[in-house]
């Protein structure tokens, strides 16, 4: 209790701090904010909640540190993840999701659950547990007083790629044939059916994009921080987290939970310590829910 | 006669759309009441705020004198307001007698008492009361089974099974069988004389709602029309030409 | 009851009294199966004949086993002197205080967990469908993670549990008979219970929950009361196996969200959601399928079992149940209206 005052305390006497808190949130809320995107995207458009989300982040980050371990230019891995990513993502829309869209939710859930347990366990066998990163050797700014506000190449390089990405994406949204038919889907699958879209092409599409997106995402986390093969839940817990908060096809509103989460998280580390940051991520998803379904009661609603 | 239902300067939107306006109107404890309306003048949105589907923007609803528009739908129901689908709900996995056991008043039970079996006497009634809405030989078919119009009498039936002191009827005879009508009209003012069941009644045929209804509520674009006897709203101007559409 | 079911179940019970010395090398094995038909059987309450697919459940076992550690060392020591890392005294346990321990640490562990469930679920019921599933499985997350910092539970490293100091034949035996009498009771307790106004009132909740509530049924307090009654065997459970295991800790063993978790999960779409036997042939069926499997798998095991969970889901999610009614659905007493008769109506 008494090193939680402390790290409180500490807050309020050097206000800096916060600063330096909020900048490292906001970079790594960015890259939540991707992976929820395309958590959205999916959820929005075939109505499945992915639960091996955060193990498309993953795989994501391995691709690019095997690349980079064979001698390929890291910042190559991002665009290379994306399209590696995009193929895997295709190849298990073909051989379960598919299966599973027009059938209850719990099934779509629950395999999902099933494919980030395998993805898991197989990057365990293939990479080990141990925590691995991509050091890019790149020089570290300080500053404000004493240096306190680390502020590495890395991670301001990372948050750029994570821009434009999301970026290309919304333009591929807004303007491509593409896009606008995932749209249409998205709003109402039948009268899209009608139209002529091919709609099953459309699932397919989306739920590669989405896994590339992750995959994309992964490849740039893996440059600024570290992944783990079981790191991978927790990336699912923040995209649901920040879904539930935004709500679906609102991406300002993602972009603002995905940074908002990032700050939220790193709060609670400093306050509670590091041991508690995965923990914080599950408790802000209990506090978000909690907080919509109050929401909801006013309505005379509930939430599903 | 006391008032049972009140519902006093009632007003709900959707978005920009006033589906109600201002709408008061009473129902008398042992009545049935009407309530009538050309297409999408908010009579199904009137039952759906006093059953508690969705809060009111102003106004009061009360039930036996109580408040109930902050109250969310399971409260209501557990005060005896009850109410049936328009699209009929039934647990179509199960046969009829099931559906019906489900519906013996869970309101009126305490905790202990849930953990009993059925008792004889509640078999008994549930088949008397499939007798009663003429499904007794279809009794131990899977409900979801059993025809449109069947299904709305087993739904019906549940909700006697309730023993609800009132009940909202959301267009009792939509898709019912017209050769059936009438035994449904009986069985309606039956419930009301001998099981002592308020209704209130959503209804778009004519004859049917003017053959059994003591009172009658018109609405028309989300406004209280008139209201009346049956012989006064047959004869009401206003009502001849909002059903007619002439305005 | 018929002779021929009478017969039955007098066969099964004796089996289930006998199998220790039948099979004394499975000992443990057949302890762990009843956890497997327990866990399955409790899951199976909320969701498969009410509804509520929790993916959290597991939280109940590891608070069980916390709580069942946690009650049994101080009644006799100070925890924190108990589970400090650093310790160099030795605490000993006397049979007498070991089998105390167990009693009200097991019973106080299912209390406990029953009147969490009790506590949260106003929260949690108000999620319906996947919202339900992920709030449970972050709950389940979460503790192990939270529990995992606590030093005075032991943090990271878990806890040790007093050690039975007499044979160890006779302790397997008797961790298999406590986790087999759990189970029959809890067998004999749902074929009751799925049979009362209480149990026709949750498969009401799983059918139509919005019909439910239209009916005036309190669906929140029958919801409530479902998930305290599951707890509590998950929790005597829990508590159970912190004895059988000795030691354990928070992320793999006590809050093991996709080991056993998940398994539970499997076990009862294997057998069939919504029956009371789907359940236990289930656990059965997976719990074997396991043992024999998983030397074999050389490591990949645990790729094995989200494919066979995928698999499951994606072919086969009615289960050995769900696929018997659809094929002789005759034998449920499932009768539909002919179409000749509809058409006519």
């Amino acid at each position: 209790m008494d090193n939680i005052w402390f790290n409180i305390g500490l807050l309020l006497e050097y206000p800096i701090v916060n600063l330096k808190i909020i900048i490292d949130g906001v970079m790594i809320g960015a890259l939540f904010a991707l992976a929820a995107y395309g958590l959205a995207l999916v959820w929005g458009v075939m109505n499945v909640k992915n639960l091996a989300q955060g193990d498309f982040v993953i795989a994501g980050g391995y691709v690019s540190w095997t690349l980079a371990q064979m001698g390929v230019y890291p910042l190559l891995g991002v665009p290379l993840a994306f399209v590696i990513m995009w193929g895997l993502g295709w190849v298990i829309y073909k051989t379960v999701i598919t299966r599973v869209i027009e059938r209850d939710l719990f099934t779509s859930l629950l395999a999902t659950f099933g494919l980030a347990i395998m993805m898991a366990q197989i990057m365990n066998l293939i990479f080990g547990s141990d925590t691995q990163s991509v050091d890019m050797h790149w020089p570290t700014w300080r500053l404000g007083e004493l240096g306190i506000i680390e502020l590495p190449a890395a991670k301001v390089v990372g948050v750029v790629m994570a821009a434009i990405l999301a970026i290309g994406v919304v333009l591929f949204m807004k303007k491509s044939r593409m896009g606008q038919a995932i749209r249409a889907t998205a709003q109402d699958s039948r009268a899209a059916r009608v139209l002529g879209i091919d709609t099953e092409k459309v699932y397919a599409f989306t739920f590669a994009l989405n896994a590339a997106i992750c995959g994309a995402a992964g490849a740039i986390i893996v440059m600024i921080w570290v992944i783990q093969p079981f790191y991978g839940i927790t990336y699912s817990v923040r995209a649901f987290v920040i879904v539930t908060a935004a709500g679906l096809g609102n991406l300002p509103g993602v972009i603002a939970a995905g940074l908002g989460i990032g700050a939220a998280e790193q709060y609670g580390a400093h306050i509670f310590g590091i041991g508690y940051q995965q923990a914080i991520a599950v408790v802000l998803l209990l506090v978000v829910l909690f907080y919509r379904l109050m929401r909801q009661r006013r309505l005379r609603q509930v939430l599903q | 006669m006391s008032a049972i239902i009140e519902v006093s300067h009632v007003s709900k939107s959707f978005g920009g759309v006033k589906a109600n306006e201002d709408i008061s109107l009473t129902v008398e404890k042992g009545s049935i009441t009407g309530l009538i309306g050309p297409n999408g003048s908010g009579k199904t949105t009137l039952f759906n705020s006093i059953v508690g589907y969705h809060p009111i923007d102003s106004g009061s609803i009360r039930f036996e004198g109580r408040e109930i528009s902050k109250l969310l739908v399971p409260e209501i129901a557990r005060l005896g307001l009850l109410r049936t689908f328009q699209q009929t709900r039934i647990y179509g996995k199960m046969n009829c007698v099931e559906n019906m056991l489900i519906s013996i008043p869970h309101r009126k039970m305490t905790l202990l008492e849930a953990f009993r079996r059925n008792t004889p006497e509640e078999r008994e009634r549930a088949e008397h009361l499939l007798h009663f809405v003429g499904l007794y030989e279809k009794r131990w078919l899977q409900a979801g089974s059993l025809s449109f119009g069947q299904q709305k009498l087993l739904e019906f039936a549940m909700a006697l099974m309730n023993e609800p002191t009132v009940l909202l009827l959301d267009e009792p005879t939509a898709g019912i069988n017209p050769t059936l009508i009438n035994g449904l009209i009986d069985r309606l003012k039956h419930a009301n004389r001998e099981f002592g069941i308020t209704l209130f009644i959503i209804e778009h045929n004519m004859r049917v709602i003017m053959n059994m209804a003591d009172r009658i509520y018109c609405l028309a674009h989300g406004r209280l029309l008139a209201e009346g006897t049956p012989e006064e709203i047959q004869n009401d101007q206003r009502v001849i030409d909002a059903y007619l559409g002439a305005h | 009851m018929s002779m021929r079911k009478l017969a039955l179940y007098g066969a099964l019970l004796l089996l289930t009294v006998a199998a220790p010395f039948l099979f004394p090398a499975y000992q443990t094995q057949l302890a762990t199966l009843w956890l497997m038909i327990i866990v399955a059987l409790t899951w199976d309450m909320t969701g498969g004949q009410m509804g509520y697919n929790s993916l959290g459940n597991i939280f109940f076992y590891g608070t069980g086993m916390y709580v069942g550690a946690v009650i049994t060392i101080t009644l006799y020591f100070p925890l924190a002197e108990y589970t400090d890392a650093s310790r160099s005294e030795t605490f000993t346990f006397t049979p007498e205080m070991y089998f105390t321990g167990m009693v009200l640490g097991t019973l106080g562990a299912g209390l406990f967990c029953a009147l969490s469930a009790y506590a949260i679920g106003p929260l949690f019921f108000g999620l319906r469908g996947p919202y339900f599933a992920i709030g449970t499985l972050g709950l389940a997350i979460a503790a192990g993670e939270i529990v995992s910092n606590i030093d005075i539970l032991g943090g990271g490293q878990g806890i040790s549990m007093p050690v039975y100091g007499g044979d160890f034949e006779v302790f397997k035996k008797i961790i298999y008979y406590v986790f087999a009498a759990m189970g029959v009771v809890l067998i004999v307790f749902l074929s009751w219970f799925y049979q009362t106004r209480f149990g026709k009132a949750i498969n009401a909740i799983r059918d139509d929950e919005e019909k439910a509530e239209a009916m005036g049924i309190h669906t929140l307090r029958y919801k409530l009361v479902t998930w305290a009654i599951s707890a509590f065997f998950v929790g005597m459970a829990g508590s159970i196996s912190a004895f059988q295991l000795i030691h354990f800790e928070p992320l793999e063993t006590a809050y093991q969200t996709i080991n056993l978790g998940i398994f539970m999960v499997v076990c009862v779409l294997l057998g069939g959601k919504g029956t009371l036997w789907g359940p236990v042939i289930g656990a059965i069926l997976f719990h074997v399928f396991k043992e024999v499997t998983w030397n074999y798998l050389l490591g990949w095991q645990w790729v094995a079992l989200g494919a066979l969970i995928v698999v499951i889901v994606v072919f086969f999610q009615d289960g050995l149940m769900g696929w018997l009614r659809h094929r002789k659905p005759e034998w449920f007493g499932i009768r539909v209206e002919s179409r000749e008769a509809r058409a006519s109506a």
